[in-house]
């Protein structure tokens, strides 16, 4: 439980958004090349972080647009939040 | 077996104001190597190292756990001992553990106060009625007990149950599996614990493991928080932090770890003698032998490991146990906790050999682990020792994210996800 600061609308409780995982997994740009391990690494393998985690959300019950965060996954503190696009503010 | 337990022994003890009871299992230093180690004190793990030294005879091994044993999702869970799962290969595997539950207090010499009491899981849509009713054939085709009940047999077997056509999602029927029941957590970990002890196995607490050594292909050792251990056969049973322990050996894991909520009232007098479990509106419960109401929650929508959970996911759970159980509605709850779970895409585990040499995999378990321990500890011990799966754990390897051949249990699994 925690407050998000949506990019668009401010701050508003986590409940009105949806956890969208692991941000900057990018999609292969030529899926028919790909074989049976690299579908299984895009569609499944997360590295499911304890500590800081990049991942998206969504504004669900708000504006309903997308946009990335830097969660702490050990305490759930917010470090940054940044635009769908934008590079991240903290080294990835 | 030495110190065994019995009705002399409690007798015996009773003279002396049970001041001398022994140690159940030792408080070992660890050595320099074994021949293998089990990464995660909990029940899963305790159960895997007994069935390495029982059935394997693989007695040089340790298990290594960071904080305390059962200290973990071992002793967080709701107790929940069912085996109504939907494909062949879960019936296989959580009904294996089922038929071992039965002769578990005997087997260990502890009473893991294995209680079948039945489980009861509600229906409240004509789409659960549907998913419930095939899930009742597909379980009694493999042989494990199951009955669809309609509302008025709820109402008759779970009489303080709100049956109204009136409530917000109203009760259509359930299923029932009366072998299923619950178990008291703590003792299945000390329980395993003190048999691994007496069969040689080193249990090693406040151990935390750092990092994980490899010599290209093959496991060689683990850094801990008590020095380098060496050993050729690693099975982690980590949880939650499967992926943590998984990252350390250069492995990704396809899981997530989520808070997954529990929580328990002030102890009243007998009023619910089974589990009920309602899906839909995540609701369960269940009244432990103290007089509690034990119940079960959602898990929280997002990865932490802050082993807390958030307040509008107990909030949920509540509003629906009041309403399907008017009667509790001046009952006060005394605690609440959260427990960090290691989620699969298909809800199912993975109890598997991975792509490095002596290192294994049992994870995955997700919201409801508990009632598999005996059958993952036995499945995990035999993969171990063989370095090939049991039939009955073939098809929870890690390849079936590669090939496709997944085990989709979202509908049994419970807790949506």
């Amino acid at each position: 439980m925690f407050i998000i600061n949506c990019p668009y609308c401010g701050e508003r409780d986590q409940t009105e958004f949806s956890s969208g995982g692991e941000a900057h997994i990018v999609r292969p740009k030529q899926p028919t090349e790909l074989s049976d391990d690299e579908w299984a690494e895009f569609l499944f393998m997360r590295k499911n972080i304890k500590g800081i985690q990049f991942e998206r959300w969504n504004h669900i019950h708000g504006c309903r647009k997308w946009f990335n965060v830097v969660r702490d996954t050990s305490n759930d503190k917010i470090h940054a939040v940044y635009k769908m696009g934008e590079k991240p503010p903290v080294n990835k | 077996m030495k110190n065994k337990y019995s009705i002399f022994s409690l007798i015996k003890n009773a003279f002396s104001s049970h001041e001398n009871w022994q140690r159940a299992w030792r408080d070992p230093e660890p050595k320099k190597e074994y021949d293998a180690i089990i990464v995660g004190g909990g029940g899963h793990g305790l159960a895997t190292a007994y069935y390495l030294a029982k059935k394997h005879k693989m007695t040089n091994i340790a298990v290594v756990e960071k904080g305390w044993i059962g200290g973990g999702n071992t002793g967080r869970n709701t107790t929940i001992i069912r085996s109504n799962y939907l494909w062949d290969a879960s019936a296989g595997l959580y009904d294996h553990a089922l038929k071992i539950w039965e002769g578990l207090s005997q087997e260990l010499n502890y009473n893991v106060m294995f209680s079948q009491r039945g489980v009861m899981n509600l229906a409240h849509n004509l789409q659960d009625v549907r998913d419930l009713k095939r899930r009742t054939h597909a379980n009694r085709l493999n042989g494990i007990d199951a009955v669809w009940l309609n509302t008025d047999e709820v109402k008759k077997f779970c009489p303080i149950i709100n049956t109204s056509p009136d409530i917000r999602y109203p009760v259509l029927g359930g299923t029932l599996q009366k072998r299923a029941g619950t178990a008291r957590h703590d003792a299945v970990a000390w329980g395993y614990a003190r048999g691994a002890d007496q069969l040689g196995v080193d249990i090693i607490q406040n151990c935390e493991v750092k990092g994980i050594k490899r010599d290209g292909d093959q496991i060689i050792g683990i850094e801990t928080s008590k020095g380098y251990i060496k050993s050729k056969k690693i099975g982690v049973v980590a949880a939650g932090h499967s992926s943590v322990i998984a990252n350390m050996a250069g492995l990704k894991l396809p899981l997530e770890s989520k808070p997954l909520q529990a929580l328990v009232s002030e102890p009243v007098k007998p009023i619910i003698d089974t589990v009920v479990m309602s899906n839909a509106v995540h609701a369960y419960v269940s009244q432990s032998d103290k007089g509690e109401l034990v119940i079960g929650a959602g898990t929280d929508s997002y990865v932490s490991y802050t082993q807390k959970g958030s307040h509008n996911i107990v909030e949920e759970t509540l509003r629906a146990i009041l309403e399907l159980y008017p009667i509790f509605s001046r009952m006060k709850m005394l605690r609440q906790w959260g427990g960090i779970v290691d989620i699969c895409p298909d809800a199912s585990p993975i109890i598997s050999k991975t792509q490095v040499k002596g290192l294994y995999f049992n994870c995955g378990w997700g919201t409801g682990g508990f009632k598999a321990t005996p059958g993952s500890g036995d499945l995990f011990a035999h993969t171990i020792a063989n370095d090939e799966p049991h039939k009955l754990n073939a098809a929870f390897n890690i390849n079936r994210f590669v090939s496709g051949d997944l085990v989709d249990e979202h509908g049994a699994a419970a807790v949506a996800h």
